[in-house]
């Protein structure tokens, strides 16, 4: 199709996003975005002014070519806007659902400054969308077999764009996966109703179509150590992307109650093991009618939007910070008050209280105000001396956050690790071990997707040249 | 997947399973386990490899029927596949030679203490077993468990076989006689273990048990299986699954393997109509 004169409609409000009506979704695990038509795409493509020094790219983690690929949407050049999306991001399905973008590409939208920024997020799963499901086939295209070997641990973004990265240089590629199904967080955390599982599927496919081989069901550190990798088992590099997969809990009183979990126990149980779908499925999952989350991230989000799908009367937020410095997607957050969510702000759990049996009857919260800005800028949460109060719950999920996985670090004692055994990698993704690099969560502690796979991206670029100078 | 060689019953509700796992058979030390999935919709449920053989490439499996997912796989043959296993798990048993280890086994928990109990052995350690059931009929691995102790004990809850009591009641006759006692290896049922070590403590014996809580990853992503330890919470799939019996919360542990009953039942419930439907006459899993 011939380029035609783009007339940007700035001033035109940003084109809503078809979703499931609240009173339906909070009870089933459908998606609750349903995504634009090519009509409703090309109709907000054209609120993008094309800007000739775009500052939305800077705000992308990846640096994609976003006016590049708004305009391939406008111009109804459909498969261009996904070719120009993979050049950057390998799973643009992923991130056009997930990515923080008011913290990213559309904070930094010129638009931003007078009107709503440009929707680059849901454009971005458009396309990712209608390519999938327009039944093409990708056309990878991979340089000769260099004969060099690389294994990647864990499967979750890092690892799986590590993968590909290395597969189109030439290399074979070789995932262990400590879960018995591929791709981290993206399948055991995050819920259907936002990420449909099916979409990580056609990933890991396109990767074994590549020729990368996922082994699941492979804990590296039990099955086999890194020098094993390196030593025994004929590779000459290895990536470790092992995430931050360690639950916190509080150390408060009552955290080992029956009806206490973590949030990744309850989103496992769910997502993984498909309790939903109890007794078909045979991993159970309780659920009370009062459920409280703690915490404000997604993971919180995610836990108690899960648990109004399962059937709970009540769900509550409890977060010690307010509404500002909740940590979760803006869209999360209305989602979730759509659905019914009851935000109990400014309040921090001191205790789980159980009944004689062992289980959970209340949580025991003290109010919070705010202070002076903490190390990460955030107003410190100070509690209300005397404000005590007991809420009763039957359900209590912690969401507080997770610590890297320790098992690398326990069995190879000679990759460097700071503070919270987080690996210690340089700007190029190198670790202080001879051919072992490292991205994702396992070096930033638990971050965003999109920052993963930039992550896999970069340490594959410096694995490659590794593997051909054989330098360190 | 993963080919099942054989599986036999060895005692009432006690199934016996050799799976093809040449890795599994290589990597494994004494203490650990796996975590096991029958059918794709299983659950992922922890059993200790209780016996290997690496030359041959296999692992084998003892275990209980006590629900949905343990009685759906004593119903698989020889020559099909499981779904995965994962493993080895949890760290291995710090084998040394202490002197005399009491190893002592309640029910199928003589399945995990077997492979312990052999290396003990090996290590030099004298071996005085005591294994524990409800009746005669309910022992398992009693010739193997035999073949490497110095001593051996059995005692049962109905006095069909051995000494008509507890193996808390022989461990207490094994302490009045006056023997010097380095270590006490107990695993059984959580109820048995929490008694075991109430005793040794009275009489400062080191004892050490191996917690059978309820797990969903196994690989320390999720917490299900946390326990009490010295007031400390631990993971029994990374942390243990071995601790210091003196140390462990044993009734938080109990109350917590009852979490799920209800649904167990449920489940358990759903799969008996199954099978009836199945096997009109009724199948010998219906009750
Ligand atoms: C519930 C939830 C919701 C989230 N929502 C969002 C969101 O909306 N937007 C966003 O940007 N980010 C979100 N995040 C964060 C995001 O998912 C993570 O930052 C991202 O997945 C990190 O990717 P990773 O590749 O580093 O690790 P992970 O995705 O954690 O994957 C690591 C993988 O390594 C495997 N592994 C670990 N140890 C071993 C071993 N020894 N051997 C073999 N395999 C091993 C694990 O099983 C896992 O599959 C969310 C996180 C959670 C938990
Ligand atoms: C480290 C470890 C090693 C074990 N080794 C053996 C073994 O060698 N042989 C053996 O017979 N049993 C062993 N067990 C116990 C075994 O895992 C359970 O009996 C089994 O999971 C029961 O599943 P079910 O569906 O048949 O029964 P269910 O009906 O689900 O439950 C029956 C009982 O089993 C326990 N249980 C249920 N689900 C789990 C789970 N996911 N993880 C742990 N316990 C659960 C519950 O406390 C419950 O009371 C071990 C457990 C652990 C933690
Ligand atoms: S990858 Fe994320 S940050 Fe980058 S353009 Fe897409 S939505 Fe924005
Ligand atoms: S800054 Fe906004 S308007 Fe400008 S090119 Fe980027 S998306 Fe378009
Ligand atoms: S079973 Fe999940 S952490 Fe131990």
């Amino acid at each position: 199709m011939p380029d035609k004169k783009w007339i940007p409609q700035p001033k035109k409000p940003r084109t809503p996003i078809p979703e499931q009506k609240p009173e339906e979704r909070r009870r089933n695990f459908k998606e609750v975005a349903l995504g634009y038509t090519p009509e409703l795409a090309i109709e907000e493509a054209y609120r993008c002014l094309q800007c000739k020094t775009p500052t939305c790219i800077d705000g992308c983690p990846v640096g994609i070519d976003i006016p590049g690929f708004i305009r391939d949407i406008g111009e109804g050049r459909f498969e261009d806007a996904y070719y120009t999306l993979k050049k950057y991001n390998s799973l643009p399905a992923v991130c056009g659902r997930v990515c923080p973008q008011e913290d990213q590409c559309e904070e930094v939208c010129i638009l931003g400054k007078k009107f709503k920024p440009v929707a680059i997020g849901r454009l971005e799963r458009f396309a990712a969308d209608w390519f999938m499901e327009s039944g093409k086939t990708e056309d990878f295209k991979l340089e000769p077999p260099t004969g060099k070997k690389v294994a990647i641990i864990g499967s979750g973004p890092s690892g799986l764009t590590c993968a590909g990265e290395l597969a189109k240089k030439g290399h074979k590629v070789v995932i262990f996966e400590a879960l018995h199904k591929p791709g981290g967080v993206l399948v055991y955390g995050i819920p259907e109703f936002r990420l449909p599982k099916k979409i990580v599927e056609i990933e890991v496919e396109n990767l074994r179509k590549m020729g990368v081989e996922i082994k699941t069901s492979a804990i590296i550190g039990k099955l086999f150590t890194i020098d094993e990798l390196l030593e025994e088992e004929g590779f000459d590099a290895v990536f470790i992307g092992t995430g931050a997969g360690l639950p916190y809990f509080m150390g408060i009183k009552g955290e080992n109650l029956n009806g206490v979990y973590s949030a990744n126990e309850f989103l496992t149980r769910v997502n993984l093991m498909k309790a939903y779908m109890f007794p078909e499925a045979d991993t159970p999952v309780k659920i009370g009618k009062k459920v409280a989350v703690i915490g404000g991230g997604n993971t919180a989000m995610d836990a108690i939007r899960t648990a109004l799908r399962l059937g709970a009367e009540e769900a509550y937020i409890v977060y010690r910070r307010s509404e500002a410095e909740l940590p979760a997607r803006e869209e999360e957050i209305h989602h979730a008050k759509e659905e019914g969510v009851i935000f109990q702000l400014l309040t921090n759990p001191v205790e789980i209280l159980g009944d004689e049996n062992g289980w959970v009857r209340a949580l025991k919260c003290v109010k919070m105000k705010l202070g002076e800005p903490d190390d990460s800028g955030r107003r410190r949460p100070i509690p209300i001396e005397g404000s005590e109060f007991e809420f009763p719950v039957d359900t209590v999920i912690l969401a507080i956050g997770q610590g890297p996985n320790p098992l690398i670090q326990e069995t190879q004692p000679d990759i460097e690790v700071k503070k919270w055994g987080i690996i210690k990698i340089d700007e190029s993704g190198k670790t202080s071990k001879k051919g072992v690099f490292a991205g994702g969560d396992i070096v930033t502690g638990g971050a965003t997707v999109i920052l993963a796979m930039g992550q896999g991206k970069k340490a594959a670029q410096t694995i490659d040249k590794y593997l051909q100078s054989g330098e360190w | 997947m993963y080919l099942i060689k054989e599986i036999k019953e060895i005692a009432p509700k006690i199934k016996k399973m050799v799976i093809d796992a040449p890795l599994l058979a290589k990597k494994h030390k004494a203490g650990q386990f796996v975590m096991v999935i029958n059918t794709e919709k299983g659950e992922r449920i922890p059993l200790t490899i209780a016996d290997k053989n690496p030359e041959k490439g296999e692992i084998t499996l003892i275990f209980q029927e006590v629900g949905k997912s343990t009685i759906e796989m004593g119903l698989r043959k020889a020559g099909e596949h499981l779904f995965d296993i994962v493993g080895p798990l949890g760290k291995p048993t710090h084998i040394e030679n202490y002197g005399t280890v009491v190893c002592i086994g309640g029910g199928v928990g003589t399945a995990p203490l077997y492979p312990i109990a052999k290396k003990m052995k090996e290590e030099g350690n004298y071996i005085i077993t005591i294994l524990g059931a409800r009746n005669k009929d309910l022992f398992i691995l009693e010739k193997e468990m035999e073949d490497i102790s110095d001593e051996f004990y059995q005692t049962t809850d109905d006095g069909t076989k051995g000494r008509h009591g507890l193996v808390t009641d022989e461990l207490q006759n094994l302490i009045d006689s006056g023997k010097k006692i380095d270590l006490v290896l107990a695993i059984g049922p959580a109820i048995m273990m929490k008694f075991v070590s109430l005793l040794t403590k009275k009489y400062n014996l080191p004892t050490m048990v191996s917690l059978n809580s309820i797990m969903v990853d196994g690989t320390g992503m999720c917490g299900a299986c946390r326990v009490s330890v010295g007031g400390v919470t631990k993971f029994v799939c990374v942390d243990g699954p071995e601790f210091d019996g003196h140390q462990v919360d044993f009734d938080e542990l109990m109350k917590r393997q009852a979490m799920y009953k209800d649904l167990e039942e449920k489940a358990l419930k759903k799969l008996l109509e199954e099978l009836k439907e199945k096997e009109p006459c009724g199948g010998h899993h219906a009750r």
